[in-house]
This record gives structure tokens, sequence and C-alpha cells, in this order.
């Protein structure tokens, strides 16, 4: 199969390589025997030192975990908290029958049947020396009964752990989170050092995203033991520190109470400190139990959370992306006077605008129509007309830039993770993710804060400060102050300004407020039903944000649609208008009208803060 | 005869094989404290190896000699894709992720790097030249650039040293090896500084372990103080004390040496050098009478590798050698090192079980 010449380089090749591979033979001889050799010379030759030092190799490291640092709102409510349990551990090792082992502990604590076939379990896969749980999340009486009986039963220990907990459940879960075991994915991405003797990490809200402050410095107990590994005495220790506690400014009772007003609407109310940025109430409706979540929940209970069609697990304050509807008038009119529209022009409002050259009709809310109204009107009046003319002349870009100078469609920078952007939409926008062009009509659209336009409850509420701040643009926060562990000093860190919304004239901020206030105070505001009674001033902005389109010429009939494609009822304000405390966004899902559904939610939020709960809540509050 | 075409084992490397993989099942039970659910695992890998091994066995070394730029070229890719989209674990990025199973493509180039050198070697006249040397560097060092980048150290040397000894084979002169030697001698400090701090602890640690006992030393001498108390006949089968203690770190993997030498002492060390000296031996024959300067080339760098592996590993358990990550073969617990060991073994068996199949 080869010519002669390769025959020969074959014979010459194989005679190469066969000469060295008795080379590397004899080299592998070698230095197996050295390994050999250099077994001999540690287990004989040194054998005895070696023995010696295995025999005193008895000092271990015990990791001390640190407490983790505990959560209050900003009366000092506990939000989480670290709560001892309790739990049966046995060492298979010391105990010469396990059934009456068993036999004994069931008549001190209640066993079930998948707890003793948990422990059985363990038996077989687990070596005996390891303590392992038989019971856990003893009752204070199972507790007791069983440090009474404990000398008695050989092999049985009780164990005390800290384990967090939520004591007000469900109500802080958008805002707090919580923490669960750690994952294999946790795993990759932490120190494992930091975390030894530790089982949780901050999954959620605030325990994710302020975890390396709430986790503390594990310490360690240096200990001697037996040949078994048992302790005989601590030799030395260091102690854990343990981590920061956090005190948001969120307030737990008006949190509870602003969910309470949004009722069984699925949604969101977003409360802050305009001067400040501080946020107050962070509600998103539905909630679920951060609980059970601690100790890992059940896959059954986890699907039937996740495939809830009112999606509990959606934290919409901060998530939820919604077309932010008329309450998105203060902020164009800011921009159009801005780019020198005149405030006494006025607008024809037959009922209806159109485009020239096309027949759409783009319907105002008020079908007979606003007559003329001007900027001041059409906001009080929320003349959608109005502002379709408004946004045409402005076009697309000064639309959207006027949304992003307000924190609309772009991350507020909150203290929490996964922020979206939303969207103030752009042409380029459009052509880059859609790939088709702008047309006029949707700057139109977007022109009453419909079409692609999406921003969360939370931009919103930080919009309104803005305008209730006269410009100033501050970053929400949610944790008021940090206290350490070791110093108890307070750290508080100083609330950060963004970008400041200019305005050629301080005229036109006081114009729009007081367009605004004239909405719930005005006697033609589209809100004033919820401004009757209070006592202080307020401002606000109604909005209805569509969920379906309407085909031309077909009338919005309520009572006909389903009620999950209801219009979405929105609602922007501050309070008071002279020193603003507080600005409050609310929105209730499929509610209808802004100025039916919202605006009251919005009100007894800002009376519940600057006036005190109503008078039944307080009695109750009391228990 | 035709059982042999079907099933064409190597007897004599067959047994040693089973004898190891028995051997690691016994010493695994201990090293995990008893665990039968790793046991299992460990032995259906063992399993899938064996089916592995059979049918790598099958393919004739003609087909291996065509498939060899594939198998190069495809793990080549797979280390690139690593880099690009694979999963990090413990700080280093050398998982692909294939839904069923994740799989770590050095391994292939475990193969792939003695193969293709082999194959480049043989297409021309034996001993290399400058322009056959000149390419095999490249071929050994972008594959075992892209593992140090991951980064891999221990894995990286032992693709590269495979190469290597082809070259060594293949007949480099000696008047080569010795300026070889030489550069890296003078590179040696060079090299010191691109290594990560703590590889360059670990060999710090190396000449005095004690010197930082509850650091970097800590791995050599909790493993040297198991490997010398052992004994002479050890302290018997799961009662070493330093091993469930939990004294001995990765005692499963990398240190599972550790937990044999405290508990068979250096009767078991004997043995089971004898077991690896015999299985290297047989496959330097299988070499040493294999009918083409390919599958010479090949079963000695195979033999070569696996002795390799396991002088890193016990002369990192018994404090002679840095702690770099390379497991004890087919001993240790773990699951694609294994296949690729026993896809080794396969070829070694092809080619000698394909030799006889041929008239001379």
């Amino acid at each position: 199969m080869k010519n002669d010449f390769r025959l020969q380089d074959y014979l010459h090749d194989t005679k190469l390589i066969q000469s060295r591979l008795i080379v590397t033979s004899v080299i592998v001889l070698l230095l197996a025997g050295s390994l050999l050799w250099r077994l001999f010379e540690l287990q004989i030759v040194q054998n005895e030192r070696f023995n010696t030092l295995s025999q005193e190799n008895r000092i271990r490291y015990l990791p001390l975990a640190p407490a983790r640092g505990q959560i209050y709102d900003r009366n000092g409510i506990p939000l989480a908290q670290n709560l001892p349990v309790y739990a049966v551990e046995v060492q298979p090792e010391r105990v010469d029958d396990i059934e009456s082992l068993l036999n004994r502990v069931s008549q001190l604590v209640v066993l079930s049947s998948e707890e003793v076939e948990r422990f059985r379990e363990t038996l077989r896969t687990r070596p005996r020396f390891e303590t392992r749980v038989l019971k856990s999340g003893l009752s204070d009486e199972e507790v007791a009964r069983f440090a009474a009986n404990q000398p008695l039963i050989e092999g049985a220990e009780l164990s005390a752990r800290l384990q967090r907990h939520y004591p007000l459940g469900q109500e802080l879960v958008h805002v707090v989170g919580y923490v669960g075991r750690i994952s294999e994915n946790d795993l990759a991405r932490i120190d494992t050092a930091a975390y030894r003797g530790t089982d949780y990490i901050g999954k959620l809200g605030i325990e994710g995203r302020y975890e390396d402050v709430l986790l503390g410095k594990v310490g360690y107990k240096k200990v001697e033991t037996n040949a078994h590994g048992k302790i005989v005495r601590v030799l030395s220790s260091k102690k854990s520190v343990a981590g920061s506690d956090l005190h948001l400014s969120v307030d737990a009772n008006l949190q509870r109470a602003a969910r309470e007003y949004l009722g069984e609407f699925q949604g969101a109310v977003v409360a802050v400190e305009p001067s400040s940025g501080a946020i107050l109430a962070f509600v998103s409706n539905p909630v679920y139990d951060p609980n059970p979540f601690v100790e890992g929940i059940g896959s059954r209970d986890y699907q039937t959370l996740r495939q809830d069609p009112r999606r509990p697990l959606l934290n919409r304050a901060l998530n939820g992306r919604y077309a932010p509807g008329s309450t998105i008038k203060p902020i164009f009119a800011m921009a159009a006077l801005e780019h020198g529209r005149s405030p006494v022009k006025t607008t024809f409002c037959p009922g209806y605008f159109k485009l020239p050259g096309s027949s759409r009709r783009y319907r105002c809310w008020k079908r007979q129509g606003h007559g003329y109204m001007n900027l001041y009107n059409a906001i009080v009046q929320s003349c959608d007309v109005y502002f379709y003319q408004l946004a045409r002349t402005l076009g697309i870009e000064k639309l959207s830039d006027a949304m992003v100078r307000f924190g609309l469609g772009r991350q507020t920078g909150i203290d929490l993770t996964g922020e979206p952007s939303g969207l103030a939409p752009t042409p380029e926008w459009k052509r880059e993710v859609r790939g088709k062009p702008w047309y006029p009509g949707e700057t139109i659209s977007v022109g009453i804060g419909q079409g692609y336009t999406l921003v969360t409850p939370l931009q919103m509420a930080m919009a309104t400060a803005t305008l209730a701040n006269r410009g100033k643009r501050m970053q929400p926060k949610i944790v008021a102050y940090m206290r350490d562990a070791s110093t108890n000093q307070p750290q508080y860190e100083k609330p950060k300004m963004l970008d400041r919304v200019d305005a050629r004239s301080s005229d036109y901020f006081r114009l729009i407020i007081d367009a605004m206030t004239d909405v719930v105070h005005g006697r033609r505001g589209t809100a004033r039903r919820s401004g009757r009674g209070a006592t202080y001033r307020f401002a606000g902005k109604t909005g209805t944000a569509q969920v379906i389109g309407i085909a031309q010429g077909e009338s919005y009939d309520e009572q006909a649609i389903a009620k999950r494609f209801r219009d979405h009822a929105l609602f922007i304000s501050f309070a008071p208008v002279e020193d603003p405390k507080i600005a409050v966004a609310v929105i209730a899902e499929n509610g209808g009208g802004g100025s039916r559904t919202a605006a009251p939610i919005a009100r007894k939020v800002m009376d519940f803060y600057l006036v005190g709960p109503p008078e039944e809540e307080k009695t109750s509050d009391a228990t | 005869m035709r059982l042999e075409r079907a099933f064409p084992a190597d007897v004599p490397l067959l047994l040693g094989l089973l004898t190891l993989g028995g051997f690691s099942l016994v010493l695994l039970y201990s090293a995990s404290n008893q665990d039968l659910g790793l046991l299992y695992r460990q032995i259906a890998r063992f399993l899938v190896a064996l089916v592995v091994m059979v049918l790598v066995a099958r393919i004739s070394p003609d087909r291996l000699t065509r498939w060899t730029p594939f198998i190069y070229a495809f793990g080549l890719a797979c280390l690139v894709l690593v880099l690009a989209v694979g999963i990090v674990g413990k700080g280093a990025q050398r998982w692909l992720d294939l839904g069923l199973v994740q799989f770590q493509p050095a391994e292939v180039m475990k193969l792939g790097v003695p193969l293709m050198v082999a194959w480049w070697l043989t297409r021309n006249t034996l001993p290399p030249g400058w322009y056959e040397l000149g390419v095999v560097v490249v071929m050994v060092g972008v594959p075992s650039g892209l593992v140090i980048v991951q980064p891999d150290l221990g894995t990286a040397l032992l693709i590269a040293a495979s190469g290597v000894v082809v070259i060594f084979l293949a007949g480099l002169t000696w008047r080569w090896i010795v300026a070889l030697g030489l550069c890296l001698a003078v590179s040696a400090p060079l090299l010191w500084t691109q290594l990560h701090e703590y590889q360059q602890r670990r060999i710090f640690t190396l000449f005095d372990p004690w010197s930082d006992p509850m650091g970097a030393g800590y791995h050599t001498i909790q493993s040297v103080i198991a490997v010398g108390s052992g004994g002479l006949a050890g302290k018997g089968w799961l009662n070493g004390s330093q091993s469930h203690l939990d004294f001995i770190p990765e005692r499963g993997t990398d240190f599972i040496f550790a937990v044999f030498a405290e508990e068979f002492g250096f009767y078991g060390g004997i043995f089971i050098m004898a077991l690896y000296v015999f299985l290297v031996g047989r496959g330097l024959y299988i070499s040493f009478y294999a009918q083409d300067t390919f599958s010479r080339l090949v079963a000695g760098s195979l033999s070569l590798t696996f002795f390799l592996y396991v002088f890193v590993n016990i002369g990192m358990v018994s404090g002679v050698l840095p702690v770099v990550g390379v497991p004890l073969p087919l001993v240790s617990y773990g699951g694609t090192s294994m296949v690729t060991l026993m896809a080794g073994f396969g070829i070694l068996m092809s080619i000698h079980s394909h030799k006889k199949l041929m008239p001379r």
C-alpha cells in the first residue's frame, strides 16, 4: 500500500519511536518508583510523626453565623425579624435503638408520618455520625416538654436557630421581598466564605438589594474534638458581627391603608415625599405571603401563585407598565409652554379631532365637545382635542423629550433591583424595534398618554413629585437609614438629586399647578368630587387608559365589556399645594374612570398621611 | 475471532480497568461518608464510560486517522464557544450546557491534541523538522491557551503535555530537547508573573507548607498528614480519622488518594501503583507493536499522559507537586474526565485489535 520510499521511512520511523518508547518506559518506572519512595518516606519513615499529628488533629473551626439585620418601617414597626425556631436533632451513632427513640420522642412532640419517613430515609443515605433533623418548628409547649425530658433520651437533642420572619406577612412583600435558601445559582456568584454557617440569602426586594449590608460578618469558634468529632472544649472564638438594621421610609400603616383603599382592584399606589424622594407607600395589589418562601415554598403552592390570573407575584408598583393616559397632560402642557406656546391661545373642541387629509376621528372624552379651550382649562377639564392639537404642533420628539426630562420612560434609580425603563416612544425606537416608520396619527395618541407610551406607577409618582417640587427631581429611595450593629449609630445617606427640570419662567410651574389644583377644587375640575371637604389644598390630574382600542364610530359601553377589558383608572396628585409633603400615583386596573375610581383612593391616602387615620381605624390600630 | 470483532476489547487492559473501577467504588463509599446515592451515580458513569470505550474500540485506526482533523476542529470550536456562552462555576468558565448533560470541552482536547499532532507528524518524515514543529506549537498552543483563560491551568498543562509527548516519541532530537529545556528555564520567571495569585501561593507553599498552615498550605499539610499517618497497613477501610473528620478537602475528587493512603497504608499504595504501571505498561506495549506510525504515536502518547495524570495527582497529594486540580484517573468522583480516559483506552484497544485482524 505504500511505495518503497515510504516503506523505508516506515521502518526508520518504527525504530525511532520504539527506541523512544523504551526511554519513556524507563522514565515511567523511575517516576513511579520515586512516588513509592515518597510514600515510603511518609508512611514508614515518618509514620510516627504524622500519626501524632493526626491524633492531635482534632482542632476544628466552626463557623458562627451572624444574625441578619432586621428591617423596620419609618415608625419602628418590625417588617423583617429573626425568630428562634427549635428542632429535635438526632445523631444515630449515639442511639442504640432507633425505634424506641422515635417512640419516646413522639410522646413529647407531635411527629407526623412524613417526618418519620423522611428521617428514616436519611438513615439509609447519610453517615451515622452526622446529626439530622427529626422534627423542626416545635411549638413553645413542645420545646418545654422536650427540654425537661431531654436527659432521658440519649442521642436526641434540641437545637435552636434563627429563622427569618415577616410579621406583616403579605402587606409589604413587594417592598421588603424575602430571603430563601441559598441556591446553586446563588452559590456561583457569592463568596462562600462569607456565607459559612448561613443558609439563607436575600432573594427579592429590599432583602435582595441590601443583601451585603444585612448579611453581617461570620465569626468562628475554634474547638477541640474527640476522635468521633464531638466537641470536647472550645479553645477560642471570634464573635460574628450582626448585619446592619434597615429603617425604611415606608409607613407600614399608610401602606396597609392604601392597599385597603385599593380594595379588590389590581393595581398600584405609590406615595413619595417630594422633597427627599423618600418612598412612603409602595403598594402593589394583589399580594402574597413571603413567609413560606423562607424555607422554600412547595412547588404546588408556587404554581398556584404563578398561574393566578391576578398575578400576585408581579410587583406592579415597580414593574407594572401602563399607558399614563391623561395624567401625562400637565407634563406636555409644561413642554408646550417651554417651547413658546402661549397659555392664552385657544383651540376649539367640537368633540373630535381630525388630521388634515385624513378621515379618522380622534375623539374627546366629552362627546359634545368643550368649545374653546385654553391651556389652563384644557388641564382642568382634561380636554383631549386641545392636547391632540398640542401634540401635533410639538411633534413626537419634543413630547418624548418632555417625558424623559420628567423621568418617564427611564429608570428612576430606586433601591430595588429589576426596575424596567418603560417607554417614551420616538421614531428611532419604532424603526429599530418595530422596523416601521412613525405615523403622524401615532403622535396624536401619544398626546393623551396612549399609543406606545409605557410608564410605571413609580415613575408617575416621581414625575408628580417633580411637578410638586417645581422642577427639582429626586431619586426615589426606600431605605431611610441603616443602623450598624457594632456602633449602633444610624447612618443616613443624603437624598440624591437628579437633573432638574428647568423652566424658562417659574410662572409655568405655577400655571400648571394652579390648573391641577382646580382639577380637584375648581367648579369644572374632573375630580372635583374628590376635592370636597379636604382640610388642605391639593393638586391632581385624572387619567383613564384604554385597554382595548375602540373602533371608529363605536361607543364605549362599560357594562357590555368584560371586566378585564375595562379601562384602567389613574390619578396623580400631591398635597398640600403650597408645601408638598406627599405625592401619590394611583392605578386601579380595569377601574373604569380615573376621577371616579382612582382619585378617591389618592385622596384617602393623602388624608391618612396628612390628617391621620380615619376614626374607626384609630381604634382598631390601638390593639 | 468473531466475538473479538464485535467486542474488540483487550483483555488485560479491560481487567485492569475493571479492577480500578471497582476499587474506586470501595474508596468513594468511604470518602463520601457512605453516600450510596453518590456511589450509584459513579457506577452509572463508569458504565457509560465502558460503553463509550467499547464503541471507540470499534473504530479502526484508519478511520480514526481520517476523523482526526474533525475531532480537533470540533474541540477547538467548543473551547471558543465555552468562553462565549459557558457556565461559570467556582470562578471558572469550563462547562457547556447541552440541556441533558453539561460537558467540558477541554476534555475533548485531551484526546484531540495528541491525535492531531500524531496525524500531522505522520504526514511527513520523522523526526520532525523546523516547519513541522512550528505547526505543532500552534496546534498545541491554541487549545492550551484557550483552556488557560478559562482559567484552568492544570488541564491546560496536561493538554500541552499530551502534545509534547507525541513530539518526543516522534524522535525530536536530543539537541532540541536540551534547547527547549533551556528556553523553559529562561522563560520561567516570565511565566511566573502570568500566574494567578492563588497559583503562585500554591507553588510557594509547596516548598514550605507550614509557613501558612491555615491558608494556602492547609490542603497539602492535611493531605500529607493523612498519607503519613496511614503507616504500613493503613487505619482500615472507613476508619481514616483525617478523612472522616473533614480535614481532607475535596476528598472525593482531587484528594481521594489521601483517603486511600490513610485507610490502606503503604501496601495499598504499592498495589495501586502497580495497577497503574500495569495499565501504562500494557499501553506502551500496544504502542510498541502497533502497525503504523500514527497508531504508534497515539497509543504511546495516550499511555504516557495517563501516567502523567497519576503522577501529578499522587505527587500533589503526597506534597511533592503543587496543588493543581487534576483528579486521580478513574478513581476520583466525576464524569467527563472518566469518559475521556475510557475513550482513550478504547483507542488503545482499537489499535491492538485491528492489527490482529489485518493480514501481515
